[in-house]
């Protein structure tokens, strides 16, 4: 029998979080001083929640590998953050929030986890504005929206295409304030190796300083894991080049449940990728299809005019285009959810399409938008009359003032200018949905060990909608963390510091030292980044927008060969003393290496299609994702060393307040 | 394309550093500068020689990582772009092409191309930030109107990425474009009033304290800035400064 308790209080969905809040232990304000907390990663999540437990007076210690907390990757995120504020008046609230959170997520998600998310999400927009993050306001002074896929309200926050930027920055703020009191001392440019378990607890971890090498003990009384998702299994992504699942993988390896590992979202709008040589994929917000139309020729031979560059995309008359999300999905056009609008392309794609010379990318189109916007301009100013040329100045006026910055990205990296030609898109992967099973507490099976926003796995279901990543990362760490890890910590008010010249600490610490010296002695023959790549084309074949069961098979396999050969025959140059971005690199591919077969696995029990998990075997006559009711439950996979031998927990899933419907957004 | 590299290789902040010479082959002219040194340090692994060090993140030109300068430019030769963003189309075959850190006494190398830049953390720590706390009871977002043309250009402050490029390039490696951003930001928006004397006259202490020179006015830093910040935003601070100094 399944060992998962997810700890939903009873009572109403409304009123489950309120209540709750009311019955928790709390610590009294002197208490806390002598309690610490370790928070690893300092993205949204990870810095909103140690600088507002640092307000609250607990000790905390942050831990991140870049430079400095400000350069965690959810600074990436362009197109905004949700909010159930109904500031647009056009019929939100936050049961519709929660509604389309679940539905958009194949009904694959906690019901009480994502109903406290979209009632807390109007608080964020509160807090934000209040540490001065400067978000779009419309003349009179009120905030502006957007909308995004998947839903039918404008309810997205943004600050131009750098939202996730400026919620970090103001995180990052909230933390200098921190650190200026002395609540928050930060260990920057160190990477977390392991977490120590006492009595069944966390009690610390291991950490590398990636300038000295030198290995640390820091212990404390609480462990919060924020270090994000684990996309970059992909070795391709647009995942910033240090991502890594080390952090999650580790305390999975000491007992916490790693949960829908294959639940990945494979963003539609991003770059195509260009030559072999390619780091990372590139992300246009999704806010680009609030007037970006897409679409491919209709005819074959237009197709490979365009490749033999013989046509243009511009030269194809309206009835030469297949503008297939409008043609399949006339209710959501090209706002259908990510996933949707994915397969769609790989559809296009695969059956010859595709309209560059690789073969895998669709336009994204802003010529009707340019004179949409123009014409409506011309009326406003009273230009009768106007010429093409004037229409077309106005117009592209306007889709500069919106989308300039991502426009002028896509210029300087594929040298084509997006006002003048269709932009080239194609698919890539993007966020993790799984992650690190928590129960509503935000807690982890280790017990004291949590995990909050992207490295966690329970709100987005098998399927995320845009904007709801910073909403989930900023409500984990201002407004669902501080509240439940205190009703954990009051049983630790008499505990007093945790000392690190323990066992526990010199076993955790035994196993770091012996692995990094096994990379740098191992002096083999090929290096990290070879076998990342091989991984990652494992991934992308065979566990990427569409799987099926021979495939997941086989990729269990060659993963497994992989790792075997990667023990073997990795090469690490350099000494485990200084600065050695290789090193860092090995054990972070090391883990990927072993998650990469666990989430094949992981796929492959699913025998379903769900959200971002799509298997061939599992489609209607359309081809459309086939769910089914045996799958409605959450995979938790319980670590037993290889990955092959993880045993699966279930944790049934139960809807009492939205029916369970077959998803459509046509 | 075939390249020359020249490029600046220091072991640790106590080494006297050098330049060495590379060559690198059949580039191709859509990769990125980055790119193009992943090539080399794979090319020098599989060789069994170190790789280059250099900072690196995102690669979309957002998290300000990255931070080489380039023949004498910091993030190269084209303009409102990082490093990352820097593509090999933007040289010739047969170019030689000089890499060296970002070079300031605040900035210490750390490795070969890496630098130091915590003292832009800890002038932040000084004063960028409002004291708010986390609480649930914040005031209605919209209860405070904020004009259109204020919050566009607390934004353009706030675009700044804090990758050091305005200090590598300025002749007396000031890091008044930096703070000026950060400063102007609250400056324009009235949640940033309250604490307005305090921040600036706190963050510009804890600038000169750091080392970093003085503004001459020379320009060189909005030029290099590849999120394009203005010169306005040193006015404004020391606007702020001097009005915060008469005040108190």
């Amino acid at each position: 029998m399944s060992v998962l308790d997810s700890k939903v209080p009873k009572g109403p969905l409304e009123t489950k979080w309120t209540d709750y809040k009311n019955h928790i232990d709390l610590v009294n304000p002197a208490n806390k001083r002598n309690i610490d907390i370790i928070v690893v990663g300092t993205g949204l999540a990870g810095g909103s929640a140690a600088a507002t437990l640092a307000e609250l007076g607990y000790n905390v210690k942050t831990f991140c590998y870049q430079d400095s907390p400000r350069r965690a990757h959810s600074i990436a995120a362009q197109g905004g953050i949700n909010a159930a504020k109904n500031y647009q008046g056009d019929g939100d609230s936050t049961y519709r929030l929660f509604y389309d959170t679940v539905k958009g997520g194949d009904y694959r998600s906690r019901e009480a986890n994502v109903y406290r998310l979209a009632e807390v999400s109007a608080n964020i927009i509160d807090q934000c504005v209040a540490q001065g993050v400067p978000f779009a306001r419309d003349y009179g002074g009120l905030l502006d929206n957007r909308s995004f896929g998947g839903v039918l309200v404008s309810r997205t926050f943004y600050a131009k295409g750098q939202t996730g930027q400026q919620l970090l920055l103001g995180a990052y703020s909230a933390m200098n304030r921190q650190i200026a009191r002395g609540k928050i001392t930060p260990f920057n440019r160190h990477e977390m190796l392991d977490v120590v378990k006492i009595d069944g607890k966390a009690r610390g971890i291991i950490a590398r300083n990636l300038v000295t090498g030198e290995i640390e003990r820091h212990s404390a009384h609480a462990v919060v894991i924020a270090s994000g998702g684990y996309g970059n299994v992909y070795f391709l992504s647009t995942n910033a080049m240090g991502s890594n699942v080390t952090a999650s993988w580790k305390i999975h390896k000491k007992g916490a449940f790693f949960a829908n590992p294959c639940y990945t979202q494979i963003h539609p709008t991003c770059i195509p990728r260009s030559g072999d040589y390619q780091s990372k994929l590139t992300l246009m917000s999704e806010s680009l299809r609030n007037d970006g139309r897409i679409w491919v020729p209709k005819n074959l031979e237009d197709v490979k005019a365009i490749r033999e560059g013989k046509k243009k995309p511009t030269d194809l008359s309206e009835d030469e285009r297949d503008y297939y999300l409008e043609r399949r999905y006339p209710a959501f056009g090209n706002l259908v959810p990510r996933d949707v609008a994915s397969r769609a392309a790989k559809e296009r794609c695969d059956a010859g399409y595709g309209v560059n010379a690789t073969g895998e990318a669709v336009y994204l189109d802003f010529a009707a938008a340019i004179e949409r916007y123009g014409k409506e301009q011309a009326k406003i100013h009273g230009i009768n009359n106007a010429s093409a040329d004037k229409i077309y100045e106005l117009g592209a006026a306007i889709v500069k003032a919106k989308y300039g910055n991502l426009f002028q990205m896509y210029e300087k990296i594929v040298d084509q200018d997006p006002y003048k030609t269709p932009m080239m898109i194609y698919p890539a992967v993007h966020y993790t949905m799984g992650g690190v099973w928590v129960d509503y507490n935000l807690m982890t099976t280790i017990p004291g060990c949590y995990a909050i926003g992207e490295a966690n796995f329970s709100d987005h279901g098998a399927n995320r909608l845009g904007a709801s990543a910073l909403m989930q990362g900023l409500a984990d760490g201002y407004f669902v963390l501080p509240y439940t890890i205190g009703d954990y910590l009051s049983n630790d008010i008499r505990t007093g510091k945790i000392p690190t010249d323990t066992p526990e600490f010199d076993a955790a610490e035994k196993e770091v030292t012996d692995r990094i010296n096994f990379f740098i002695n191992n002096k083999g023959e090929h290096s990290v980044d070879y076998y990342h790549k091989k991984l990652g084309k494992i991934m992308w074949d065979k566990c990427g927008m569409s799987r099926n069961a021979e495939g997941l098979k086989s990729a269990i396999d060659e993963i497994s060969a992989l790792r075997k050969d990667f023990w073997k025959n990795v090469n690490v140059p350099g000494t485990t003393t200084e600065y050695n971005e290789q090193l860092a690199k090995a054990g972070r591919v090391a883990d990927f290496l072993e998650l990469g077969e666990l989430f094949a696995k992981d796929a492959l029990v699913r025998e379903e299609s769900a959200g971002g998990h799509f298997r061939e075997e599992h489609q209607t006559e359309e081809g459309e994702a086939k769910r089914l009711s045996e799958f409605q439950f959450v995979s938790a996979w319980e670590y037993k060393g290889e990955p092959k031998d993880a045993v699966l927990h279930k944790e049934e899933l139960v809807y009492e307040n939205i029916e369970v419907k077959e998803r459509s957004y046509k | 394309m075939n390249l020359t590299l020249k490029i600046w290789r220091q072991s640790d902040a106590n080494d006297k550093g050098k330049m060495v010479d590379y060559k690198v082959t059949e580039i191709s002219e859509h990769m990125s500068f980055l790119e193009m040194m992943d090539v080399l340090n794979e090319q020098l692994i599989n060789k069994g020689e170190e790789p280059v060090a250099f900072d690196h993140d995102c690669r979309e030109g957002i998290c300000g990582m990255c931070s080489m300068f380039i023949n004498g430019e910091a993030h190269g030769p084209d303009r409102g772009v990082t490093t990352c963003q820097l593509h090999m189309r933007m040289f010739k075959d047969g170019d030689t092409i000089t890499i060296e850190p970002f070079r300031a006494k605040a900035f210490p190398v750390i490795k070969d191309l890496v630098v130091d830049r915590s003292a832009f953390d800890r002038i932040q720590h000084a004063g960028g930030y409002i004291s708010v706390n986390t609480s649930g009871n914040t005031q209605d977002a919209n209860a405070t109107l904020i004009s259109k043309h204020a919050a566009d250009e607390a934004m353009d402050a706030a675009t700044c990425i804090g990758c050091g490029a305005c200090v590598a390039s300025c002749k007396n490696a000031s890091a008044m474009l930096f703070v000026g951003a950060k400063v102007s930001q609250y400056a324009l928006l009235p949640q940033g009033q309250v604490e307005a004397v305090d921040r600036v006259k706190n963050m510009v202490a804890q600038m000169d304290l750091e080392g970093f020179g003085n503004c001459t006015n020379t320009g060189a830093c909005e030029v290099e800035c590849p999120k394009g910040i203005s010169l306005e935003n040193i006015a404004r601070m020391n606007r702020e400064f001097l009005s915060a100094n008469v005040k108190s």
